[in-house]
């Protein structure tokens, strides 16, 4: 029999995995309503001012999307760990690193992509002026896929273990700082009128870092938890 | 050229060579430790700004030094171990961690005893400070693995692999936090130019960060030691060592 190749055997599984995520649409939807709860209760918990909610704005919205990433991190590896399939991609013929990191991918699209569509909305509610928005979307755009990144390295490290929750958090959280503070003063300085180039550079960079190196730190994480 | 090298890796060699070597770091430690700390403490002139208050630095700056010494340490036991298969070396990690989170911890607290009267706050939210505390939770991530998985084995790989991760995002890290943020003073000693500190301060402040890490020797070849123990707790040579006293 002959073997498909990387590129087909990729397109499969992310077709595969797209299709499953939107069979569950409930899961799906968990983390998307949580961003937006978490949204909302920081005008409950501080106040709702105009003047402070566009102060604190873009950093809301960066926690919120963080922690909701780290909240759909328990979907990713968990089902196909349970099921035998995970052990099925790390048996065949295609690198582990590879169908991981379009895994990954998936996740993102179904995860992480409606929230980048969704925030726009959420800056609306916190008077975020008009010019910071495509600001906040392109840095959302550019930080989600490197939080589902490092997350789909704490998500390997923990898929043996059967309550990974609190713990994946502690794993992920320390090492996404960096793009949560890239990701809210790129939006800060477009709310200024001031050049975004600089942070965006960055957060493109650390998403290039974790494009490559993850998926390699992910396949020997995901080897480790089916021993 | 690798003979010493593999009989390190033996664990009964590593327990009677540690065994040996732990007095020597100790005393050195206490050699090192004792006569810096009354040089800093008592001999060293006050500083012309901040007064003794300064004298803090000479348990601040080394445990702070000790807290990124060790976290490589362990990363590079870690990779040792990953990449040889030595068990022994997993079981450094493994001691090395608690060390660390200490030291980091020690900074912290001495920081934060250090800047109540000098910047007036227990805590800003600086670079450096900020580095160093999310370095204590890169340690208490370590340690929360490595108490979640039950098998030794795969318990060593994991952590190991977490390990490696926080070594490259490190100096990202510290990066990102330096450009968002910075109240902490440079470094006086590590810079261009020689230190801008004058001897009879800098030599006792040596003096602490060499006997640190000669209490680091002491204190992590003393877990190991530990470590090693239990892990061998069914072989013939542990067996052989308990009965024969």
């Amino acid at each position: 029999m002959q073997t498909p190749g990387m590129l087909d055997a990729g397109w499969a599984l992310l077709v595969r995995d797209i299709k499953l995520g939107y069979r569950r649409i409930g899961e799906l939807a968990n983390p998307l309503v949580f961003f937006l709860v978490v949204a909302t209760l920081f005008p409950l918990a501080t106040s709702p001012e105009r003047e402070l909610l566009m102060e604190i704005g873009p950093g809301i919205v960066w926690v919120a999307a963080l922690l909701s990433s780290v909240l759909a991190l328990d979907t990713l590896y968990r089902s196909d760990m349970d099921d035998g399939t995970m052990e099925q991609m790390a048996l065949s013929p295609q690198p582990l690193a590879w169908l991981l990191l379009v895994k990954t991918v998936a996740h993102w699209l179904v995860s992480g992509l409606p929230l980048v569509i969704l925030a726009p909305l959420v800056a609306q509610a916190f008077f975020l002026p008009a010019e910071a928005g495509p600001t906040m979307v392109a840095s959302l755009a550019l930080g989600t896929p490197t939080l589902s990144l490092i997350g789909s390295i704490g998500a390997a490290l923990t898929a043996g273990l059967r309550r990974g929750g609190a713990l994946v958090a502690m794993l992920v959280l320390p090492l996404s700082m960096p793009i949560l503070i890239f990701g809210a003063r790129a939006t800060d300085l477009a709310m200024d009128g001031l050049d975004v180039t600089g942070p965006l550079n960055l957060l493109a960079a650390i998403m290039f870092l974790a494009l490559s190196l993850g998926p390699i730190a992910a396949a020997a994480a995901i080897r480790v938890s089916l021993d | 050229m690798w003979t010493w090298f593999h009989k390190l890796s033996s664990p009964p060699h590593f327990y009677r060579l540690s065994g040996t070597m732990i007095p020597w770091f100790g005393w050195l430690a206490a050699a090192l430790i004792i006569p810096s700390l009354y040089a800093g403490l008592a001999l060293a002139p006050a500083d012309y700004q901040q007064g003794d208050g300064f004298r803090i630095i000479y348990v601040h700056v080394p445990s702070a030094m000790l807290s990124l010494f060790v976290y490589m340490f362990m990363a590079t036991a870690a990779a040792i171990g990953m990449i040889w298969r030595m068990k022994l070396a997993h079981a450094v990690a493994v001691a090395c961690a608690p060390i660390g989170a200490s030291f980091t911890f020690l900074a912290l607290a001495t920081g934060s005893i250090w800047g109540k009267p000098m910047w007036g706050t227990w805590w800003a939210w600086d670079a450096r400070l900020t580095a160093e505390l999310i370095l204590l939770f890169l340690y208490l991530g370590y340690m929360g693995l490595r108490a979640a998985i039950d098998d030794t084995n795969r318990a060593d790989r994991a952590s190991a692999i977490l390990a490696l991760v926080g070594v490259v995002n490190v100096p990202i890290v510290h990066y990102s936090v330096t450009w968002w943020n910075s109240l902490h003073q440079a470094s006086t000693l590590l810079k261009k130019g020689g230190p801008s500190i004058p001897p009879d301060m800098a030599i006792p402040l040596y003096g602490m960060i060499l006997g640190f890490l000669c209490f680091f020797g002491a204190v992590s070849l003393t877990r190991v030691k530990r470590e090693v123990l239990v892990r061998e707790q069914n072989s013939k040579w542990v067996k052989d060592m308990v009965t024969s006293k």
